[in-house]
């Protein structure tokens, strides 16, 4: 709808950030958990009324005191609007439809208290990260309806077209029918099993916006940020206020904390040796190690928890000379037996490179299984070794490696870091 | 200074953005409305809801619409004041829905005694 003005002074700035994309989540949720994920998309719709009205409404009368409870309010009385309706359909004596009527409102209202909601939300998480649907799908799925990015955003997220993320979606939505898949919150080991997808998913969201080059750094940070909300939310139910999920929130604020110092003001990728570490965020850093704390009450160790523990290493180190790669090591040695990788064994190789010798590095990288396959094919690989036989000084080793590293990757500061190397290899190689 | 009326249809786009363009869209009308205000020539107007009725005919006849395409539905209106039309319609130029494939219809209002 267009939108009227009205008495709107002052309120230009009176809305907070993002309160659209949470309060999307917030409102699918509820709504899902009333009408049933089979109605997902009537969810979706009456949510997408709701930011119209609102659009119409707070331009031409004023935002209120409280956006949010507002949105909300318009949420629920369209549920209730469509509930009757198709009571309506139906026909009882008066007096039982005023009963029906009652009741539903009632019904509904308990539904859109604060701990219901949150309650919602997480159930929308784990309907998401179903195991019946596919990985991709549980990601396009997860950014829709819960972090409530739109199709334009996800697709930018993803680095893939609109089209690509439609298909997903409705095959996801697809599926949730078809499989009967209620919103509810698993119990015993099936709440463990899920559990574990969930942490897929949002540790997969986080990387997505921390390590992909290829997206927009504005989009980036918001895929970290709803990926940390999130877990935040999870680690605040009962559900899922586990040591893993703490592991996982301590892990994602330490590689938070280095997020304006891992790109320089004309977008080159800065190499943690390189990184300003005065610009790391303080903040995130003490909170990482609060969670990091609470994620070691009990017997439980997950990836998550090492995951953590070594990105806490790091943000402990005054400068880059004075990491404990001693520590690091072990850190990765205890990664790779719950966790082995051919990835964790090339990080594990960059430490030993630092704690022992390049050579010894070079040799663990050659070591690994489907090494030529993965130097073919990664771009992480041909990068690393050739960083490697370019530090040792073997030109001849580091040049076609590089050049494949160049040609493996679609980020643009990805490319120009390599392209740095291969220039510097040109001009040695000329002296 | 005279009275313009800006009739606002369109802008279709609206209906598949996700909500964080949303609120952006939103922002930007709250701003225009804000500039419009602090210029003192912002004088009304009201939004429209989406359905309506049309009553026809001799014996009259009253059908839903007229919603013949979508792109003619009537978003709500506004009184702007300005000298000319030439001013008005450059004042409408701003107007939010524009890249969203909406349109401003720039009507001048007869002064009447």
């Amino acid at each position: 709808m267009e939108t009227m003005p009205g008495n709107t002074s002052n309120s230009v700035n009176a809305i907070v950030d993002h309160l659209f994309r949470h309060e999307s989540g917030k409102m699918v949720a509820v709504l899902t958990r009333i009408f049933g994920v089979h109605n997902l998309e009537m969810a979706e719709d009456v949510v997408q009324e709701a930011f119209l009205r609102a659009t119409q409404s707070w331009v031409f009368n004023a935002v209120p005191d409280n956006p949010a409870a507002w949105l909300m309010q318009v949420a629920k009385n369209r549920a209730i609007d469509i509930i009757r309706r198709q009571q309506h359909c139906t026909r009882y004596s008066k007096e039982l439809a005023h009963q029906l009527e009652q009741e539903t409102a009632n019904t509904v209202q308990q539904f859109f208290s604060e701990a219901e909601i949150a309650d919602s939300q997480l159930r929308m998480i784990f309907a998401c990260c179903h195991p019946a649907l596919k990985e991709e799908d549980q990601v396009a799925l997860t950014l829709k309806t819960v972090a409530g990015f739109g199709i334009a955003e996800i697709a930018r997220a993803l680095v893939t077209n609109e089209a690509v993320i439609q298909k997903r979606l409705y095959r996801a939505r697809q599926l949730l029918k078809e499989e009967n898949i209620v919103l509810e919150i698993p119990a015993g080991n099936e709440l463990s099993r899920r559990l574990e997808s969930v942490y897929t998913i949002l540790y997969l969201l986080f990387n997505e916006g921390y390590n992909s080059g290829k997206a927009d750094e504005l989009i980036r940070r918001d895929l970290c940020a709803e990926a940390m909300r999130l877990c935040l939310l999870l680690s605040t139910h009962k559900a899922g206020n586990r040591p893993a999920t703490f592991a996982l929130l301590s892990l994602m604020c330490f590689h938070a904390s280095r997020f304006e110092s891992r790109v320089s003001e004309t977008n080159d990728i800065i190499l943690l040796p390189g990184q300003d570490r005065s610009k790391w965020n303080k903040e995130l850093i003490h909170r990482g190690y609060y969670f990091l704390e609470k994620s070691s009450e009990g017997e439980e160790l997950t990836i998550y928890h090492l995951e953590s523990a070594i990105a806490a290493e790091h943000c402990l180190a005054p400068e880059f000379a004075l990491t404990n790669w001693q520590r690091l090591l072990q850190l990765y040695d205890m990664l790779l037996a719950i966790k082995p990788t051919p990835q964790v064994l090339l990080n594990r190789a960059i430490v030993v490179a630092q704690l022992h010798s390049i050579t010894a590095a070079i040799d663990e990288i050659k070591q690994i299984e489907n090494i030529d396959h993965l130097l073919r094919t990664h771009y992480i690989f041909p990068a690393v070794l050739g960083d490697l036989y370019l530090r040792l000084g073997d030109h001849r080793q580091a040049q076609p490696l590089l050049h494949t590293a160049w040609r493996l990757t679609t980020s643009q500061a990805e490319k120009k870091l390599i392209a740095e190397k291969l220039e510097r290899l040109a001009t040695n190689n000329l002296n | 200074m005279k009275d313009f009326m800006f009739i606002f249809r369109g802008a279709n786009e609206q209906y598949s953005m996700g909500p964080e363009e949303m609120q952006q869209h939103m922002q930007k009308w709250l701003a225009w409305v804000a500039a419009l205000q602090n210029k003192k020539i912002y004088a009304g107007g009201h939004p429209l809801l989406p359905y309506g009725k049309t009553v026809q005919g001799k014996k009259p006849i009253v059908t839903d619409g007229p919603f013949a395409e979508s792109k003619e539905l009537v978003g709500g209106y506004f009184i702007i004041k300005a000298t000319s039309m030439e001013e008005a319609t450059e004042i409408a130029k701003d107007c939010p829905d524009l890249p969203l494939g909406g349109a401003v219809e720039v009507r001048e209002v007869m002064p009447v005694e």
